[in-house]
């Protein structure tokens, strides 16, 4: 960025006071910060909480026992239901969904990083237009922009197909704001002029050494993309109809409306979201690191 | 200190302009952007231009109730409908009350968990941010699942005990619908939200605290002086995507559709675009759709217009 978003006060040089120093003062306030902090940690992981433990009873005990507490342990057998249920449909979503988030994430990121760099990096008339359109996208709500694609996916007969709802899915006008940033701050332009120099070519530039330094926000814009279509509801909603082509969330959601018709199918939507989350939520904290150094950088930069 | 750099600026300034010596390879930059470009165009412009075109026509329909139905040119007749239209009214309003509570609320409790968290001991920090944001990796229809089964008076345990304790408040009645759904939204998002600002915090300069320790303030000035002003553009961000977000509901109060009486197809003007498109009336879905696009932009660029005049002054 041309001006950094805080104006850096001088170092002072004044040595910390002793006596009263923060720790000291402050604990009863620090007793005070962890019970409020713990409340919010029961809230916040309660539900959670409640769908391990539900994952793991039979049908009956699920309205008989305390919902807090485990009862007859069943969760082999709900397992084991989920995936044979309908000609083991559960994994055809799963795989589903693996696709449309894990391939259309990967397939963003790359559009969305390059054209990121390519705004950043070369000066262009129309450039500043062409970037406020772009940010433009990224105040639409999806779901204005839901219906009218499958009108126009209907008068292509293309709806109810894979592709009407992963090509969507693939444009991501905030991973371009984030990676425009990005590449502004981490490229140096000296790096890439000394590259061109030795003969590479822009393209080569961008692959070998650009998207290098741009990893961090390429693993933010890549998690926060596959997380949105992950969850995205509406599309595959208004898109499919054949459930071989339902994303997780949305076959979970048709099996909820049909409880009433079919009482075995709750403990089937309780155990299908618990497997569900489960690894959304490893992927996440497992490259931690990475992404919250570029949702940083996004946010103050 | 200057707050002047808000998130407006940042969405609206661009970065260095680069050396005369790259603006000489005149056309790459299309080979980077082009491939962006071209599913941007085809799935987001195209499906806006063609929204507003099909909502300036009506279905009529000749010969009768069984005739044939064909659309013709209406102007603004769609438009006229719309705002006319009770569910839509309605809808409106309730979306508007749920995101002027819900929306203060959540930031709210987003910044405080943010800022106990930098004061917090380092240890504590670890595990307390990851525990807030877990539910952010659950999807909306999940959330909403998992939250309908909590609120429901036959299975929830928290029902249960409330019951012990005095009368559970029925969650999925009438008047308190809107709230449990506002409680669903609010638990997803406050640790995203969070998580934005806590970042903002972190990457504040150490030398500030110490330039206002030496001064004498406490932890709480410090907070209020200091690091909120800092925050600014973080919290304005995540103000913006809320708002967009509040117009958007759709996905937990559809879920809550199936197990309560109280959530009608045309709950939030979104349902109500979904539902009216079901009954195949697209010129009236469009114009659904395009004016709460419109809301939306009128709103997240009027709350960025407010924030940085406010700033500036």
């Amino acid at each position: 960025m041309s001006a950094p978003a805080i104006q850096r006060p001088a170092p002072t040089t004044a040595a910390p006071r002793r006596g009263r120093g923060p720790r000291e003062a402050s604990r009863v306030s620090v007793a005070v910060a962890v019970v409020f902090l713990v409340a919010l940690a029961v809230y916040f992981l309660l539900p959670v909480y409640w769908l391990v433990v539900n994952s793991t009873k039979t049908q009956g005990d699920l309205v008989s026992s305390n919902g807090f507490w485990f009862a007859h342990f069943a969760l082999l057998d709900n397992l084991k239901h989920l995936f044979t249920r309908d000609g083991g449909v559960f994994l055809r979503w799963a795989l589903n969904s693996l696709l449309y988030a894990g391939l259309g994430a990967a397939v963003g990121t790359l559009l969305a990083t390059m054209a990121g760099y390519g705004l950043a990096k070369y000066t262009f008339r129309g450039r500043e237009a062409l970037f406020s359109v772009i940010l433009g996208g990224v105040l639409v709500p999806a779901t204005a922009l839901a219906l009218p694609l499958f009108l126009l996916f209907a008068r292509a007969h293309q709806t109810n197909t894979f592709w009407s709802v992963f090509l969507p899915s693939i444009v991501s006008p905030f991973g371009v704001y984030l990676s425009r940033i990005f590449a502004a701050a981490s490229v140096p332009d000296e790096v890439v002029e000394a590259a061109r120099i030795d003969g590479a070519g822009e393209m080569r530039i961008f692959f070998t050494i650009a998207s290098r330094l741009m990893a961090p926000a390429m693993v933010t814009i890549f998690l926060f993309q596959f997380v949105a279509i992950w969850n995205n509801f509406l599309l595959p909603r208004v898109m499919l109809s054949d459930q071989q082509l339902y994303p997780l969330t949305f076959g979970l959601y048709s099996w909820q409306t049909q409880i009433a018709r079919d009482p075995a199918l709750q403990t089937l939507v309780i155990v299908g979201s618990l497997v569900s989350v489960l690894p959304l939520i490893i992927v996440f904290l497992s490259l931690q690191r990475f992404w919250q150094s570029g949702l940083s950088a996004g946010s103050i930069k | 200190m200057t707050a002047t750099n808000t998130a407006a600026q940042q969405l609206t300034a661009g970065p260095e302009p680069t050396t005369p010596r790259t603006r000489r390879r005149n056309r790459t930059w299309l080979a980077f952007v082009l491939p962006f470009l071209v599913p941007f165009t085809l799935f987001y412009v195209v499906p806006i231009v063609y929204a507003i075109w099909q909502s300036l026509f009506k279905t009529q329909r000749t010969g009768g109730l069984f005739g044939e139905s064909h659309q013709v040119f209406a102007g603004l007749e769609q438009y006229a409908n719309v705002l006319g239209d009770d569910t839509f009214r309605q809808g409106v309003l309730r979306v508007l009350l749920f995101g002027v509570v819900q929306v203060p609320a959540m930031l709210l409790l987003a910044l405080l968990i943010a800022l106990v968290l930098d004061s917090a001991v380092a240890r504590l920090r670890r595990f307390f941010r990851i525990a807030f944001f877990v539910p952010y990796g659950i999807p909306g229809v999940i959330a909403a699942l998992m939250w309908a089964f909590l609120y429901s008076p036959q299975l929830s345990p928290v029902v249960d005990l409330l019951n012990k304790v005095g009368t559970a408040p029925d969650f999925l009645g009438a008047n308190l619908i809107l709230w449990s759904i506002a409680n669903v939204v609010t638990w997803t998002y406050t640790g995203y939200n969070m998580l934005i600002i806590f970042s903002a915090l972190q990457a504040l300069p150490q030398e500030v605290y110490e330039a206002a320790r030496v001064d004498g303030a406490g932890a709480l000035r410090t907070a209020w002086s200091i690091k909120i002003p800092m925050v600014r553009p973080a919290l304005v961000l995540t103000a913006v995507f809320s708002i967009i977000g509040t117009l958007q509901l759709f996905t937990e109060p559809v879920v809550f559709q199936a197990i309560s009486t109280n959530v009608t197809s045309g709950y939030t003007p979104n349902m109500q675009a979904y539902a009216v498109a079901a009954a195949n009336n697209y010129p009236f879905s469009a114009a659904l759709s395009v004016m709460l696009a419109l809301a939306t932009f009128i709103l997240s660029f009027g709350f960025l217009r407010l924030t940085q005049r406010r700033a500036a002054a």
